[in-house]
């Protein structure tokens, strides 16, 4: 059993015990304990159960590399699902549960998976989904639905906060183990900002658990030295608990700081996300011990040999009691030797290579630990725990020499450098072939803005494994980095590290060496998807020979941990199915993050009411305080409509456009797009931009016109202003300011530079108030101020003046085919003018009307809206609009694109206006049915609906829509089809329902 | 996220900053053009693995547009210069011969 020894554990506190709480258990730990130490310290192994297979699963890593033990941590709003246990750091009270099993982790019913396994080979999704059909959909999609996924989604709003810091820095080093240490020490003394980040909660990485000696004395002692040293440099920052996600583009670096995941509830917020620009960055992740591929290595209590040493030496938790250990290197026997001096039994330690004869071996053998080399395990024995390995030759097939009992497997497959971040950006690998393993190439390194190296690797993270060679290197790595920031490197203390002879690891992917079949559907490469060595192989025979569709196709390395543990081994069984040699095959794609960074963190505090910026008009507030129904309308929140009580927004819609038509009603305009040019050729370049003639219009006068992209295709329209002989002002649609403005500039800046012309965006310089219906000019006459006549102010004119003691710009332009004023007003003075409107037109029945009821209005008039009747292939032609294209202009924007042969087909779809025969409304996106079919089945369709509403003014739907050959088929019935499956029958009608001489507008 | 130096204000400007623009120097193509001018104009863009020449704008600072040569695949960028400039200086031109002796020039 694994259960807590009565002494040691350096990361732990005795004096401070806590409890936690796991699938309703309650049990005992340590402060400084990972959730991982504590199951393990309460005989709690089983932890969770594989992906597709079912099968128990147990801790297998110690730490982010960690594929089994996820778990639901939390409740409530405090609830996440998916953390590792090995990184999770346990606190009194938390509440932890295990995933993806029902009903129960010990009585499993997904297990029958299990047994089903010959039916789930690699790319069984693949296969399925193409084949039969009827078994997907009635057999096996309802079983894997139900067992598949792992965690739950949490079921409440996130209770707590997350934020967001900005930082600058020369060097960033990722990873406090002494090569960081030691890097960032260099570094720090030459004077560079460094920020030195660590993942876990404590400093020194594996060092003072493999008992380097570092200056002659214990490692942990040159660690409290060197950090002493690092904490007096005001130019060091160190963060622990801060791990480094993803290095992106010229040293952009996020990292994600666990503030509060140990204190959870305690007013600070739970992570902090940094974003980070970093000159250089260097790496110093260290490495990540991989499995052996032997049958039943998945069984809860094989663990990585690292692993095993950590739980022993840091929290003082013995995996098992009797613990036999695997490996095809020198490094595991550390593992036999700590368990050893704990007092604990180790029965064997089984060696691939044919001879164990170095230091640590010497040194094993010499405590009296059995050491077998040449052995392989065939198979190891048990269920839901280990209870023991049968042993046999590792140049045979599988033959059984030995059964020996044990409660607990370390294996060792030797190790692979964390090369993550320095591939982020782009660093090449190189295969070592030695070392057996893939480490940074220092002659292909990711590139920063000025081609210079952005990553420097140092220490085990660079392939320097022992203490001896990371200290060295890193010191190296430190000039190194201190140089390429143009700073001069200052003597600095350098680490020496007592150098341990080890021999050489002999690369083993597969136990025993010619393993028959029946083994080999037992060996687990990726555990938390339950990808096996048969797979790959599969894989192989079936013609996936690139590395990137093996994993696909098997999944191999797509389960939340990324395949940390042992893509190195998948590749390596699939190079020789392929006969090919590991480097040819290559790796997978290193992406960020490099552990998972929790959504809240990467929102920071963009939730709620900050979401995002709004824009407000400057009568706002009126709107709300009036409870109007609010829309988005880009960044805006516009007024959809008023409600009265008890209205409902469809009659308050149909209240506002009828008193508009009969009285008179007041939309809030402001967010109408102002755009003023001015200059000397602000003509000339209105007429490029525009379709129509602006050069020509009169000051004071107004002018509808068509903006087009190169293409020709339609892309803003709006009323054009000369306010005086070298200045227009251009209204654009809502939320098209922007991009009307930058489009603008573009071609002032980069085409026609030499042009004497000025913009100026003046959206939220104005309020705009439009003042609409038959009675609108008689509350503009009793405010006062300015003629507002018919003879002085006639249609599409404008003058300024002051209204009611308010500097105003009066527009008589109409977007709702009503005798319309638009009232432009400083912004300040929009409130003060909408309010005076409103009192004085109380007489008269004004209301304010909403975008619901402009957008109707507009469609009874058969005005177009950007973005219904347009979608960016539409040309103003296909909409009726020839009248507003020059055909004089040698040239505008758009004119050449229109010009194309398909753009002049008389096939095109034209603007008509439809009523269906039963006065109903005609399903928004309904398309206008053809006959027959196209080649993939569907109905033909010869139009669409662009814009359909229920016109309260005609008491009947009304729909503008594109139609082919649209405006010679007058008084036609055609069919669109509906949601529900059916048809309605409408006549092809002009798009101008009402008012189609505009007496309205013009009177 | 890349960095490029506005060559008008002098920033040093974050990508968040910026609004790309596509490629730099293209001719433009109006009535009367061919069919072939108008295609490439409107639709035929370089897509290099290496040196490449593009549009940004200062959106979120000065407003400028502006010229970068850089390296699609390195992200290394050789030099930002002003939008008005009918084809790249001959300075720069030179510098990313000097850095990539097998690049075939911007046309
Ligand atoms: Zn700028």
């Amino acid at each position: 059993m694994s259960t807590r020894l009565s002494k040691g554990g350096r990361l732990i506190d005795r004096a401070h015990a806590i409890e936690i709480s796991f699938n309703g258990k309650r049990l005992r730990g340590y402060r400084g304990d990972t959730l991982s130490a504590a199951l393990l310290a309460n005989d709690q192994m089983l932890v969770g159960r594989s992906f597709k297979y079912h099968r128990p699963r147990g801790i297998v890593a110690s730490g982010a590399e960690e594929p089994n033990a996820l778990v639901n941590l939390g409740a409530g709003a405090r609830a996440e699902p998916n953390q590792r246990t090995t990184t999770t750091e346990a606190f009194d009270g938390l509440v932890a549960a295990s995933q993806n099993h029902w009903p129960s982790l010990d009585y499993d019913i997904g297990a029958v998976n299990n047994l089903a396994a010959r039916f789930l080979p690699a790319g069984f999704y693949y296969k399925t989904f193409i084949h039969p059909r009827p078994a997907w959909k009635h057999l096996f999609e309802p079983i894997i639905r139900r067992s598949a996924g792992l965690g739950k989604a949490p079921a409440e709003p996130d209770a707590d906060r997350y934020e967001q810091v900005y930082a600058h820095c020369d060097l960033l080093v990722a990873g406090g183990g002494i090569a960081g240490l030691q890097a960032a020490l260099i570094a720090g003394a030459a004077g560079a900002r460094v920020m030195l980040l660590e993942q876990t909660a404590h400093w020194g990485g594996r060092a003072p658990v493999d008992g380097d000696v570092i200056d002659g004395k214990p490692a942990e002692e040159w660690i409290t030295a060197t950090l002493d040293a690092l904490g007096k440099m005001e130019n060091v920052t160190l963060k622990t608990r801060c791990m480094v996600a993803g290095v992106y583009d010229h040293g952009y670096v996020l990292a994600e700081e666990r503030v509060a995941d140990h204190t959870p509830g305690d007013g600070r917020p739970r992570k902090r996300l940094w974003r980070i620009r970093a000159t250089r960055v260097l790496s110093a992740t260290g490495a990540l011990e991989r499995p052996l591929a032997f049958a039943g290595n998945d069984i809860p209590g094989v663990m990585l040999a690292s692993a095993v040493r950590d739980y022993v030496g840091n929290w003082a938790v013995s995996p098992g009691d009797r613990t036999v250990v695997v490996t095809n290197n020198d490094d595991a026997y550390r593992t036999a030797i700590a368990l050893k001096e704990a007092g604990l039994e180790v029965p064997v330690i089984v060696d691939a290579r044919a001879q164990a004869n170095g230091a640590l071996p010497q040194k094993a053998r010499a405590m009296g630990i059995r050491v077998e080399a040449g052995r392989a395990i065939v198979k190891v024995k048990g269920g839901k725990r280990v209870t023991g390995v049968a042993l046999g030759l590792m140049a045979g097939e599988g033959a059984v020499l030995e059964e020996i009992a044990c409660d607990a497997v370390a294996m060792s497959g030797g190790w692979s450098p964390v090369v993550h971040l320095w591939s982020h950006c782009g660093g090449k690998l190189t295969w070592d072939r030695a070392r057996a393993m893939f480490r940074p190439d220092a002659a292909r390194p990711p590139l920063t803005q000025d081609g210079s190296a952005l990553v420097i690797a140092a220490g085990a993270a660079n392939g320097a494994l022992t203490g001896a060679e990371a200290l060295a290197d890193a010191a190296e790595a430190g000039v190194a980095a201190v140089k390429s920031l143009d700073l001069k490197a200052k003597t600095t203390p350098i680490g020496k590290a007592e150098a341990v002879e080890e021999a050489m690891i002999e690369p083993v992917w597969m136990m025993p060496q010619g393993a028959k079949a029946s083994l080999r559907m037992k060996m687990w490469l990726d555990f938390q998807n339950d990808v096996k060595v048969s797979d790959v192989q599969l894989a192989a025979r079936e013609g996936y020979q690139s590395v990137e569709h093996t994993k696909r196709y098997t999944t191999l390395g797509m389960a939340t941990d990324q395949g940390k543990l042992s893509n190195i081994n998948g590749l390596a069984i699939l190079a020789d199915a392929l006969n090919e040699d590991i480097p040819a095959v290559g790796t997978t794609t290193f992406r960020p993050p490099y552990t998972p960074v929790t959504i809240g963190a990467l929102v920071g505090e963009a939730r709620g009411e900050i979401f995002q910026p709004l824009r407000r008009t400057p009568m706002q507030g009126w709107h709300e305080a009036q409870g109007a129904y609010l829309e988005p309308v880009g960044l805006w929140r516009r007024p959809y409509c008023y409600p009265r009580a008890g209205e409902t927004h469809e009659q308050a819609v149909n209240r506002e456009i009828l008193n508009t038509r009969a009285n008179v009603g007041l939309l809030d305009a402001s967010t109408l797009g102002k755009i003023i040019v001015r200059g000397p050729d602000a003509g000339r370049f209105l007429d490029m931009l525009y379709t129509n003639v602006m050069s020509s219009l009169p000051v004071g006068k107004c002018r509808y016109g068509l903006m087009c992209n190169e293409q020709g295709f339609l892309s803003d329209d709006g009323v054009v202003v000369r306010l005086a002989e070298d200045t227009w002002l251009c209204h654009t649609t809502s939320g098209g300011a922007d991009r009307i403005h930058g489009w603008m500039e573009d071609w002032l800046q980069c085409e026609w530079w030499d042009w004497k012309v000025y913009t100026a965006n003046v959206t939220e310089q104005y309020a705009q108030i439009a003042v609409a219906g038959p009675k609108a000019r008689l509350v503009l006459e009793k405010l006062g101020g300015m003629d507002v006549s018919k003879e002085t102010m006639p249609f599409m004119t404008f003058a300024e003046g002051e209204l009611a003691g308010i500097p105003a710009r009066v527009h008589r332009i109409s977007f709702s085919g009503e005798l319309s004023y638009e009232i432009a007003v400083p912004a300040s003075h929009g409130l003060a003018l909408w309010e005076k409107l409103v009192a004085a037109g109380a007489e008269f029945g004004v209301m304010p009307y909403g975008t619901e009821a402009m957008h109707i209005m507009r469609a009874e008039k058969g005005f177009i809206m950007i973005g219904d009747e347009t979608d960016g292939t539409v040309i103003p032609q296909d909409l009726g609009l020839d009248w507003a294209i020059s055909k004089k202009k040698a040239d505008f924007l758009g004119k050449r694109g229109q010009e194309r042969t398909y753009l002049a087909s008389p096939d095109r779809w034209k603007l008509v206006g439809f009523e269906t025969l039963d006065g109903s409304v005609i399903p928004d996106g309904a398309y206008v049915l053809d006959a027959g079919t196209n080649d993939y089945g569907f109905r033909k369709a010869q139009g669409r609906v662009t814009s359909t509403y229920h016109s309260p003014t005609l008491q009947k739907g009304i729909a503008m829509g594109l139609l082919r050959h649209g405006p010679q088929r007058m008084g036609e019935v055609v069919e669109f089809n509906t949601m529900a499956g059916g048809t309605v029958a409408a006549r092809v009608v002009n798009p101008v329902f009402l008012d189609p001489n505009g007496e309205k507008q013009n009177g | 996220m890349l960095i490029l130096e506005c060559p008008y204000c002098g920033v040093k400007a974050e990508e968040t900053e910026l609004q790309p623009g596509g490629e730099a120097h293209l001719k433009r193509f109006g009535p009367g053009s061919s069919p072939e001018d108008f295609e490439a104009y409107m639709f035929a863009r370089k897509n290099p693995k290496g040196v490449h020449f593009e549009r940004w704008r200062h959106a979120y600072g000065c407003g400028k547009w502006f010229l970068a040569a850089r390296c699609t695949a390195t992200l290394e960028v050789f030099g930002t210069y002003p939008a008005q400039s009918p084809e790249p200086p001959a300075d720069l031109v030179n510098k990313i011969k000097a850095k990539r002796p097998e690049w075939k020039g911007w046309k």
